[in-house]
Parts: C-alpha cells; structure tokens; sequence
C-alpha cells in the first residue's frame, strides 16, 4: 500500500517528510527487533541442541519411534491396566502384571491403584488451594494499596508473596520432604505456598479495584479496620476470589501431577515410571485417566465460574 | 428505642420479602459452603494420614536444615586413645589437605583446647579430664573410669548418654565426649570454598595475594597463564560447580524462551483461523480451537516425559515439552485477542478492495500486535519460573541438579545457592517483561488518548 500526498503546500510537504522519516525509521526498528530475534532463536536452538543428550535431527527420523511403543499389543490391555485385571498377555514381567495394583477398600471389593493415586493427586491440589485460598484473602487485603492497614504492612506482605511464588516448588518440596518424608504432605506444602503467593497477587490486584464508597460509609460510622474489610470490600470481591480459586484448583491439579512425578506422590510417580520403562499399554491408561479427570476439572470449574461471575472471569491467570 | 409492633414487622416483611423470605438456597447456601469444607478437611485430614505423617515428622531437621543453608561446619575428632591427641578431619575437609586451624589449641600440658565460640563457649581436654565452658557455665567431664561422668549437676544445654556426653551449644557447635575420643563440630555462616576448592592452588589465599599472583606471579601451572588457571579452578570448583550449575541455568532460561517463542510463532497463523470472527468456516474455529485445548491439557509434564525419550534428556526435550503446551496456551489467548477486536478498521481496508492477507495486515495486526506480544511475555516469564520444576523429571535445566542436591540431604547450600540464581533471574525476567509489557500498554494508552483528543 502507498500513500501519495499531493504537496499543496509546504505544510503539508512536510507533514509527508515527516510522516515517511517516521515510518522508515520504525521499519528499521522493526527489522532490527526481528533480525536480534532470529539470531537469538538460532544461538538458543543451537545451544539446547549441544546440550542435549541427543541431536535434533539425529533424533528426528526416530520421532515417532517412541509412540511405536505406546501401541499395545491387545487393546483392551488399556482397560485392563486401568482396572487392574490380569492380561492374558502377561509374560511374568511387570509390564502386563496388572492384578497387584489393587487398593483393597472392603473385603476383596477393590479400587484400580490408578483411581487411588489419581484420587490422592486431586485431594493434594485441592488441600492446597484451600490453604493459599485461607492465606491470601488476608494477606490480599493488606498489600492492596486502598485498603492497607499500613503501607510498610503492605510492602512486606507483597514482598512476601513475591517470595512465595517466585521460590521454586521442588526447593520447598524436597526440604519438606526430608522433614515429613517423601510423599504427598510436602507436596501439599509447596504447591500450598506457591498458592499463597500466586492467589495474593490476583486477589489484592481485585482488591484495589473495588467501589470505595461502601468503605467510605463505614468509614464514616466508626468501623475498624477488619470490620471495614469484612463489610465494604470481602462482598464486593467475593464472586472474583472464588473465580480465581477455581481457576487455581485446575492449575494446581497439573503442578501435583508434576510434584508426583518428583516424589510426591500420586499419579505423577506411577507415570513417570510406567513412561520411563517403556509399559505402552500402562502409560495409555494412565494419560486417559489425567485426561479425563482434567478435562471433568476444567469443565465443571468453567461452569462454576461462569455461575458466579459470568464470562468476564474468563482470563489467564498463573 | 421502641419494640416493633407484630404489625409492623408483618408490613415490613410485605412490603420487602426479597430480605426476609428468600430461598432456603439462598439462606442456607453458605452454611452448607462451609459445612461441605469443613468435611472435606477432615476427610482429607483422614485421606493423607495426617495425625501419623505429623508424628513421624521431624520438626526439629527444618532450622538444622535452614542454617546449613548459609552455613557450613568443621567436624574434627580427636581421639584420647593414641600416644598423641591429634585433629583428624574428614577427608574432604573444606580446610583443606592441611588444616591448621588457629581454634585448636595444644597446651603446654599436652591438654587440647578448642575454642568453638571464643574462651566462652570453649572445650578443654586430655585423657582423664574434660571441661567443658558455655553458657557461662563450667562443667568437668571425668573420662577416667570407664564412662563420662559429669561432676555436679547437669545443665540444660548438656545431654549426658550411656557412653557420651553431648554439650549443645547453639548455632557455634556442638562437642561430642567420649572415653576414648572427642568430636567437635565448630560452624562458620558463610559459604566455604565459594571460590577456589581445596584442590586449586589459590586456595586459602587472600584476595590480595591472589590479584597479585595472576598479575605478576610465576606459572602455578607450567603453559597455562594464572589467570586462565584461576578461571578454570573457579569454573570447575568441584564443591559449588558453578560452570555445571550456571550451565543448566542458562538451559532453563533457553527452553523457556525457546519453547514460549516457537509456540508463539506457530500458535500465531493458527490463531486467525481459530477465531471466529476472521475466519467464518464454524468446523476449522472449532476443529482449531480443541486442538488448542488438547495440547493445554496434556500436561507439560507428559510432554516431556513423551520428549525425554524421543530426544534423550536435555533441554531440548524441555523446549519441545514448553512449546506443545504454548501452542495451546498462545493458541487460546492469540485467537480470544482477535476475536475482541474493533471490526471497523477491517471494513475500511475491505473497502478499499485490499485482499485476504492485506486485510489481516492493516486491518487487524496493528489492533493485536501488542496483545500478542505483551501475552507472549507474560507466559515467557511465566515459563522461565516453571520450567524448575520439569527439569527434575530430566527434560533438562536447573531442575535435576538442584533435586538430586536436595537429595543426598547435605548439600543445603548449594541448594540455597541455585536458588539464590533462580531467583536472581526470576526477579531480573519479571522485570524486563514488565518493562516491556508497560511500554506496550503506554504506546496503547496513548494512542488511545490521541484518539479521544482529535475527538
């Protein structure tokens, strides 16, 4: 597209000048902003490429290899993987030795071990967004600037959830795990924290939002501090924090899957180990069932959210 | 103030029955809410075995743990059963093959006196005797018969075992007694050997000293010039691996960046045709759209599992596992930015018979182009924090060394020192991310106000 000025005047003839010298000189920018771009693609793909154990394009021809072995022999082994029903194929090795992972709830009715772990992976990431929820809707109300009880009050407290979601999950899981021993408890512990500091940030950004004359009003009837808050901001954020919690709970569900697969148990470890030894059917099993359960989490936390505060809670939050 | 009457209350609760009569939903509702969480505790209360795990737990590890973090100890025993009491340190000693501490003592008598604190928290021995000073207090620990026997009473800060007695003395030390041997252990804050190991030639030199041997020193290492040698030494200090751990930082930052970028330019042509607006064929919005979805949910976790066998571990694998789920994630926010915008500078352009492509390009980019690049920094910075965390599973970076660190449980500061950077450059990415995203949000504002003033 080209723009032709006809020069009236020396005004205009200059306005065009102008005009044009500011184009060009963005076009330049831009180049040069695009070409530091390519260059730093190129120099990162060549240095993840060097690090790596194996070569992109040594290993690309082999790409697909490793979907060869998620193909199982029988189908249905899926299915028996994921109910724990012994396989027909069963050559002794673990693989097809499904019958053992069994958690026996009352005489020999049972559960799948799958359902348990993906059960005790649900409850870490719920348990933990309960604990950030409980920590940051007070921690929220102190660092938002409108309703600190006292500025450096609030700069510590943002400070802190600063702190809190910028120190590294497997830090804090790893030292909780050598203090209640691996498992679950210390990933409740990190993820909880996390959550502390990532609920804070969204809430107290709600928070300075809020219509400041319901405060103004009990400002004026004498009310203190927590009853201020209570009654003039909680109401009027309620319905976001709920949306953001949700929100939390299906970004929580992944992270303890995640934790799992470092030590916290769930079913993060069982499918890291199934993928890293190679038990195709197994592994199928498994990312169903995380499938599944993540999808019915976010679907039925969309649902919720759009109950409680409509579309508009619709963002990405981390 | 005076009572209502039945009257009245009844003519109040008519004319506003919204407040008093409203659904047993509504009235209840939160109650339940409540009720509901508050089971829920106690089921998983139930669930985790939390009473169990918590009597198990060993509290008293965290401050242990927390101080070894900025840190570390000299534990040198002295055995009482040898012709001569000597220091016999560890063999990886952060003093080095020859420690000679200025803290042990020999006395004139042939008694050893370890100062763990200064003369105030301090220990004195020889072969029959122990005495033991901290607190303020003196106790004598009598080593000649058998067992330790302290004489008089024993204060707090001393455990007396069957054949050991245990003087705790805070964050300086501890002393451990025996009939036939003494264990210290003195603690220093700080971080030995950051530096030099105790390998290198500079070890234990003063900054000064070492400045002058790479300045003008002769060649510690024969072919090799002293700064060169200095470097490498630091470079490859077999206790902080600074070269290893900066190394797989820089992995961390570069499957970050590597992953948010590719997934950005591939969710980017993809995007236009997810929204709906743009593209009116319902099918492809649709078809795009859960395609989006499906590789947001398949956890980034999975991928690299999936990518650490296909490549082998490394950041390659970490890259390709950041980019399947950006395309996912850009994916979704790109084509939620289009489908948000103004439609009025696209007809214009229509207008002016421009094709397909030169609609998209002056009618909708100039719109989008901040959203999208301020969305692709946030899930840049977003990724630079997380990619921690799949690194442990060995999709490359940080995340592997510092969980095998935490691990072997002694490490604590070389833990702290890789958090210390992570930090470090979580706090540096945060920044520059938010530099550039409130640039682009003021380029936006004040285009906006532009606008509004020529009305």
């Amino acid at each position: 597209m080209t723009l032709s000025v006809t020069a009236h005047s020396g005004a205009t003839h200059q306005m065009a000048d102008a005009w044009r010298r500011q184009t060009s000189l963005r076009r330049l920018y831009t180049a040069i902003g695009v070409g530091l771009l390519i260059v730093a693609l190129g120099s990162t793909m060549w240095f993840a490429d060097e690090a790596n154990a194996g070569h992109f394009f040594d290993r690309l021809p082999h790409l697909l290899d490793f979907l060869s072995w998620l193909v199982p022999k029988d189908w249905n082994d899926v299915w028996r993987a994921m109910f724990d029903i012994a396989s027909p194929h069963d050559t002794g090795t673990q693989e097809f030795n499904f019958p053992l992972g069994r958690a026996y709830v009352w005489g020999s009715f049972y559960v799948p071990e799958y359902f348990e772990l993906m059960l005790t992976t649900l409850n870490v990431a719920l348990v933990s967004t309960f604990i950030g929820f409980v920590f940051a809707v007070p921690f929220s109300f102190i660092a938002a600037r409108n309703l600190t009880p006292h500025p450096v009050l609030r700069l510590i407290v943002k400070r802190f959830m600063e702190l809190l979601r910028a120190f590294p999950e497997i830090v804090i899981a790893g030292l909780f795990a050598a203090i209640v021993s691996i498992g679950p408890i210390a990933a409740i512990i990190a993820i909880g924290l996390h959550s502390i500091g990532a609920l804070g940030k969204l809430f107290y950004e709600i928070n300075e939002n809020i219509d400041m004359r319901a405060e103004e009003g009990l400002r004026a009837v004498g009310a203190n501090w927590f009853e201020r808050v209570r009654f003039a901001g909680l109401p009027q954020v309620l319905p976001n924090f709920m949306s953001y919690t949700l929100l939390r709970v299906e970004i929580n569900v992944r992270i303890s899957t995640i934790m799992g697969a470092v030590g916290g148990g769930g079913i993060g470890e069982e499918l890291k180990l199934s993928i890293s030894r190679g038990f195709g059917a197994k592994t199928i099993a498994l990312v169903l069932l995380l499938f599944t359960t993540i999808f019915i989490v976010d679907q039925f936390s969309a649902w919720l959210r759009r109950k409680l505060v409509g579309e508009q809670a619709f963002v990405m939050g981390a | 103030m005076t009572a209502m009457t039945a009257d009245e209350i009844q003519s109040i609760e008519e004319r506003f029955p919204q407040v008093f009569q409203r659904p047993f939903q509504k009235r209840f509702g939160p109650l339940l809410l409540l009720g509901g969480i508050f089971f829920y505790l106690l089921y998983a209360l139930w669930f985790f075995n939390l009473p169990q795990v918590m009597r198990e737990s060993h509290w008293e590890r965290l401050p242990l743990f927390l101080t070894q973090w900025i840190s570390y100890d000299v534990q040198p025993i002295f055995r009482l059963d040898e012709p001569q009491i000597t220091a016999k340190y560890p063999r990886f000693s952060v003093l080095g093959p020859d420690p000679n501490p200025d803290w042990v003592k020999t006395n004139a008598d042939g008694s050893v006196t370890i100062l763990i604190d200064g003369t105030a928290k301090s220990i004195t021995f020889n072969r029959t005797q122990a005495t033991i000073i901290a607190n303020g207090e003196t106790v004598a620990v009598g080593l000649g018969t058998g067992k330790p026997l302290i004489s008089g009473p024993v204060p707090g800060w001393i455990t007396a075992h069957e054949d050991e007695v245990v003087a705790d003395m805070g964050f300086a030390g501890e002393a451990r007694v025996a009939v036939d041997r003494v264990r210290i252990r003195k603690r220093f804050l700080g971080w030995a050997n950051f530096v030099f190991d105790t390998r290198s030639p500079f070890f234990g030199k003063s900054a000064s000293e070492v400045a002058s041997l790479i300045v003008s020193g002769p060649e510690l290492k024969p072919g090799t010039s002293n700064l060169a040698l200095a470097g490498d030494n630091i470079w490859n200090n077999a206790q902080w691996q600074h070269g290893d751990v900066w190394t797989k930082l820089l992995q961390t930052i570069v499957m970050a960046f590597l992953g948010t970028m590719l997934g950005g330019i591939v969710a980017f042509p993809l995007a236009f045709f997810a929204a709906r607006n743009i593209t009116p064929s319902r099918l492809v919005n649709q078809v795009l759209k859960r395609f989006f979805d499906f590789m947001r949910s398949i956890d980034m976790l999975i991928w690299a599992l999936f990518f650490t066998r296909a490549f082998g571990p490394g950041p390659l694998a970490g890259s390709a596992a950041i980019f399947f789920t950006e395309i996912g994630t850009l994916g979704k926010t790109y084509s939620e930015a289009l489908e948000n915008i103004d439609d009025k500078p696209r007809e214009g352009v229509t207008s002016t018979g421009a094709n397909g492509l030169l609609v998209q390009r002056y009618g909708v980019l100039p719109e989008v182009v901040p959203v999208f690049i301020s969305q692709t920094l946030y899930q840049w910075e977003s990724n630079t924090r997380g990619a921690t965390i799949i690194g442990a599973v060995g999709a490359g970076g940080i995340g592997l060394k510092l969980w095998e660190a935490m691990r072997t449980n002694s490490n604590w500061a070389n833990v702290f020192y890789m958090v210390l950077l992570i930090l470090l450059v979580v706090f540096i990415f945060d920044n520059i991310s938010n530099f550039l995203r409130r640039r682009l949000s003021r380029t936006i504002h004040d285009y906006n106000r532009i606008q509004a003033e020529q009305g």
